[in-house]
């Protein structure tokens, strides 16, 4: 389906949406919000592009396979968990480090597991179906 | 310091990540999955010594003390199905590398049967409610894509049919406890076990019970709700079935026996009678149902549902020996169930196909796996001296003690009639002459393939003979984790009093 109205908005749109899921990630430290729901917002970003340009470009687009990027995800999510351990605490133990701009920790980076593995997920999953058609 | 208790989860999460991030050939990523794999089957066995040894271990993840965190225990229950997961895993895993397509493999079943296995593990060592309901969930969409990957029509008939029933289940899990933290304020087994007494409302605790029993009772397959197993597990690969035939009902089963202890008191629910009766029907109408059925994996699908039932009479009939025979049930059996599965597929691969009147001659063509068979099919019936018959005799032992003769009646005829069905995959695959002559016989096994299909099924055959012959450890085993989940008071200590990471 090619509609000129649709990859103009989604040109814009997809922008929007981009910026928005990473305000709701990393909003979700203290308020409603979070990397499940960032990711998923992040995903429909893309699921739009999707439906607007076709699977080939979105595929240009990420460079890499969502599937990948799924996987990147899990690995930072492991990492904030085991940052614990190896600090002597338990696992998924907090840990932070004062920054000229604010206190960086272990509970962003599990986030951003969080956010990458539903993003990857999602999108392969939009994917697959729109190659399979 | 436990926190190496994190290692059966953590393990098999990191080799998934391993195997999307790198390593793309099918033969190095069966090398990745067998490597961790067995690091999981070593975490398993030290998680297994230390519960032996200090008792139950207990992590509060994040350092956050229980009730507020999320806790992970291992007790002798959790630990002892950590680690008949891991040898199921590595069983499947070896057979995967002789059976997977390289579609299949490209699509990513090795990673998502690391995350199966992190599921299942997540799931048995949890203590918060709503953290297994979160489990449930990695193992459903691991399963479900499981199911549904590099399928025709017959395989995503299978995997809707699963996913449908599953997803109800789950909401009726998910429903259930909202409704439990918002009567207790709390989703900690060990503080809701001290909690629900307290609260004074026998009637509406009891109803919460009955939508965590659906809810489990789908999962575990158990009558009126099983009819989405016979319906999905005959059509994957051989090695999914045999990990999902181990190990998914059983997760329910071990679920309902977790719940039914600990938070929802026999004594307090007053739901012993309908369990008994679900029991029984469970176990009959699987057997039933086998008998009627003329494919091999679809034979053996309805068994699990007939042996499910023989799990929850244990559970229904109460007292510690009929529980501990409970759990001594569900351990012996994953590891039977799933040979047999594999089973399945060696014969399939042999003589063409699942159809029983399809396949046959395997006795002359291939005496060895026919000894093999023999030995999950006996011991599935019963026949002393393999591991089934210890099992049954604990739990019609048990029955006895309580006077309950109908449920002795049940538990003999059952396995009887489980004796019919082996017997007529005997007659039928093995014995009779192939249908379409010698032209029907595929090359034998050889080389790698035969080493990597035939050694999980001796491994797991082995296990069984071994259990047969010294059942002690196991039943000790059995019943001190039956001791635990009987009188939870060493349990909520664990959790709740001191608990200091």
């Amino acid at each position: 389906m090619s509609s000129l109205i649709l990859s103009t908005a989604a040109r814009l749109l997809v922008a929007l949406l981009l910026l928005f899921s990473i305000f709701v990630m990393l909003r979700g430290h203290n308020e409603p919000g979070g990397g499940f729901i960032g990711g998923l917002i992040a995903a429909t970003g893309f699921a739009l592009y999707v439906m607007a340009e076709g699977a080939g470009a979105v595929r240009a687009v990420l460079r890499i396979d969502p599937r990948k990027v799924a996987g990147l995800g899990l690995a930072c999510a492991l990492a904030a968990g085991l940052i614990g351990v190896a600090a002597g605490e338990t696992f998924l133990r907090g840990l932070w480090i004062e920054l000229p701009s604010g206190k960086v920790g272990t509970p962003l980076l599990f986030d951003l597991g969080v956010y990458l593995v539903v993003l990857g997920g999602v999108v392969a999953l939009v994917l697959a179906l729109e190659e399979q058609r | 310091m436990k926190t190496w208790l994190i290692a059966p989860i953590a393990i098999p999460l990191a080799t998934a990540t391993l195997l999307v991030l790198g390593f793309s050939t099918p033969r190095r990523q069966h090398a990745v999955a067998f490597a961790g794999t067995l690091a999981l089957a070593v975490a398993a066995i030290a998680l297994l010594l230390g519960v032996e040894r200090e008792g139950i271990l207990v992590v509060q993840a994040g350092g956050w003390a229980a009730p507020f965190g999320i806790t992970l225990v291992a007790d002798h229950l959790g630990a002892a199905m950590v680690m008949v997961t891991a040898v199921i895993g590595l069983a499947t895993v070896v057979f995967a590398a002789g059976e997977v397509d390289e579609p299949r493999m490209r699509f990513g079943f090795a990673p998502l049967v690391q995350v199966l296995l992190a599921g299942v593990c997540g799931a048995f060592l949890t203590g918060d409610v709503f953290n297994l309901y979160v489990w449930f969930e990695v193992m459903l969409i691991a399963s479900f894509a499981l199911l549904a990957i590099g399928g025709g029509r017959e395989q995503l008939d299978g995997a809707l049919k699963y996913v449908a029933l599953n997803l109800i289940s789950t909401l009726l899990f998910l429903s259930g406890a909202g409704l439990l933290y918002g009567m207790a304020g709390s989703l900690n087994m060990a503080d809701l076990h001290q909690r629900l007494p307290a609260l004074g409302q026998p009637g509406l605790i009891a109803a919460v019970a009955v939508l965590f029993l659906l809810a489990f009772g789908i999962k575990a397959a158990l009558f009126p709700v099983f009819s989405w197993l016979p319906a999905s597990y005959h059509t994957p690969p051989v090695a999914v079935s045999a990990l999902f035939a181990g190990l998914l009902t059983k997760v329910g089963v071990y679920a309902l026996i977790r719940f039914f202890t600990i938070i929802f008191p026999r004594e307090q629910i007053g739901l012993d009678g309908v369990l008994v009766v679900v029991a029984a029907l469970t176990m009959v109408t699987g057997v039933l149902g086998a008998a009627a059925q003329s494919e091999f994996r679809r034979i053996l699908g309805f068994h699990i549902v007939s042996q499910v039932g023989y799990m929850v009479m244990g559970l229904a009939l109460g007292s510690p020996l009929a529980l501990a025979g409970a759990i001594f049930y569900t351990l012996h059996h994953i590891i039977v169930k799933a040979n047999l599965f594999l089973l399945s597929g060696i014969s399939k691969r042999l003589s063409g196909s699942f159809e029983l009147a399809r396949s046959g001659g395997l006795y002359t063509r291939a005496p060895f796996v026919a000894v093999l068979f023999l030995i999950p099919a006996f011991s599935l019936a019963g026949f002393p001296p393999l591991s089934g018959f210890w099992a049954k005799l604990l739990l019609v032992q048990a029955a006895l003690e309580l006077a309950q003769w109908w449920v002795v009646a049940a538990l003999v005829v059952v396995g009887l009639l489980t004796v019919y069905s082996m017997t007529k995959i005997w007659a039928e695959a093995f014995w009779k002459a192939h249908p379409d002559g010698d032209a029907a016989w595929r090359e034998p096994l050889a080389g790698r393939e035969r080493v990597l299909l035939l050694g999980p099924v001796i491994a797991l055959a082995l296990i069984t003979v071994w259990i047969g012959l010294w059942p002690a450890p196991l039943f000790e085993l059995a019943r001190a984790a039956a001791a635990e989940l009987l009188d939870p008071t060493a349990y909520v200590a664990a959790v709740l009093g001191g608990g200091t990471p």
